[in-house]
């Protein structure tokens, strides 16, 4: 198995996923530049964050035009898992891959911190073994994550059970104080009604080592590796 | 050749927190009356085109596929014919 981290122009966090890979989960993984114009040979796709293109116009409308992005798009329409974090989440909703679209931070704050993620749904290949209700303790780091969609999409996402991920208490309460973002209905992340393409604006790649101060978004990369086995 | 202005804001039932902002700002300035505010992009596009339909057309497509997002953003534009 073999897993591609994509790079565009301003992407920053492709190193973070790299160490990850490479040292902490030993998996076979490449990296994939903007320019390129196949996937072929790899099992699972990770678009990093960072600041695609300069962030300009809009966050990932640029990036949404990279020459990569149709294989990315024919990968997810084939089945094929890709996650999107942060900047990444922020591409896959530009390209449609993903409803709905992040906005400015309500406070207008670029939010550094950690946070807590209520898991609400395991049926994606990335929380298939994290347990329902399970809630991670997951560093965010951006300005505009909050989560936005018409009532209509909203409506199917719940309808659909697209809603992966929601900002929580440590004790897993959905509170106002525990959004850092203004997020509709405390949302951190969602997935597609095929359930392959998973975008989530907390960085699991930082939060994969003991020495980084949690472990727990090692949890979404293992649960690919465990789908994988039991293939 | 003809120039769009183009102006993409954030749809009405879309939070805009940088409009409140700057409501607030101006009414600590003593404008009391300001009822709402919203911030959004200006945009000057001009193109090598000899016919007001054909520009408009272009504009317009380039509004649905790129320059503005229409899950959250509306837009309008004015063409005017310019020298070269």
């Amino acid at each position: 198995m073999r897993w591609g981290v994509l790079i565009f122009p301003g992407t920053w966090s492709h190193q973070d996923f790299a160490h990850v890979f490479q040292d902490v989960l030993k998996v076979d993984w490449g990296y994939i530049w903007h320019k390129d114009t196949s996937v072929a040979g790899y099992d699972c796709l990770f678009l990093p964050g960072g600041f695609a293109h300069g962030d300009y116009l809009r966050c990932g409308a640029i990036a949404r035009f990279s020459p990569i992005m149709d294989a990315v798009i024919r990968f997810a329409k084939g089945g094929g898992p890709i996650m999107g974090s942060c900047n990444g989440f922020q591409i896959l909703c530009e390209a449609g891959l993903l409803p709905g679209a992040l906005l400015r931070n309500t406070s207008l704050q670029y939010r550094c911190c950690w946070v807590h993620i209520r898991t609400e749904n395991c049926d994606t290949p990335f929380t298939r073994t994290v347990p329902p209700g399970r809630v991670l303790r997951i560093p965010i780091s951006h300005g505009e994550g909050r989560y936005f969609a018409p009532p209509e999409t909203l409506a199917r996402l719940r309808e659909h059970d697209q809603i992966v991920f929601r900002y929580s208490t440590p004790d897993g309460h959905i509170t106002d104080e525990a959004n850092p973002n203004g997020s509709l209905e405390n949302i951190a992340g969602i997935c597609n009604e095929g359930r392959n393409v998973l975008g989530l604006m907390p960085h699991p790649e930082r939060a994969s080592e003991g020495l980084l101060g949690s472990e727990d978004g090692r949890l979404l990369f293992d649960s690919v590796l465990t789908a994988a086995l039991r293939r | 050749m003809f120039e769009a202005r183009i102006h993409v804001t954030l749809k009405k039932s879309v939070l805009d927190p940088q409009g409140d902002t700057v409501r607030s700002a101006l009414a600590s300035l003593g404008f009391q009356g300001v009822n709402d505010c919203r911030i959004g992009k200006f945009m000057v596009v001009r193109l090598n085109e000899r016919e007001m339909v054909k520009a408009r057309a272009q504009v317009d497509e380039m509004c649905r596929k790129l320059l503005a997002n229409p899950v959250i953003e509306d837009y309008v534009f004015q063409i005017t014919e310019v020298s070269e």
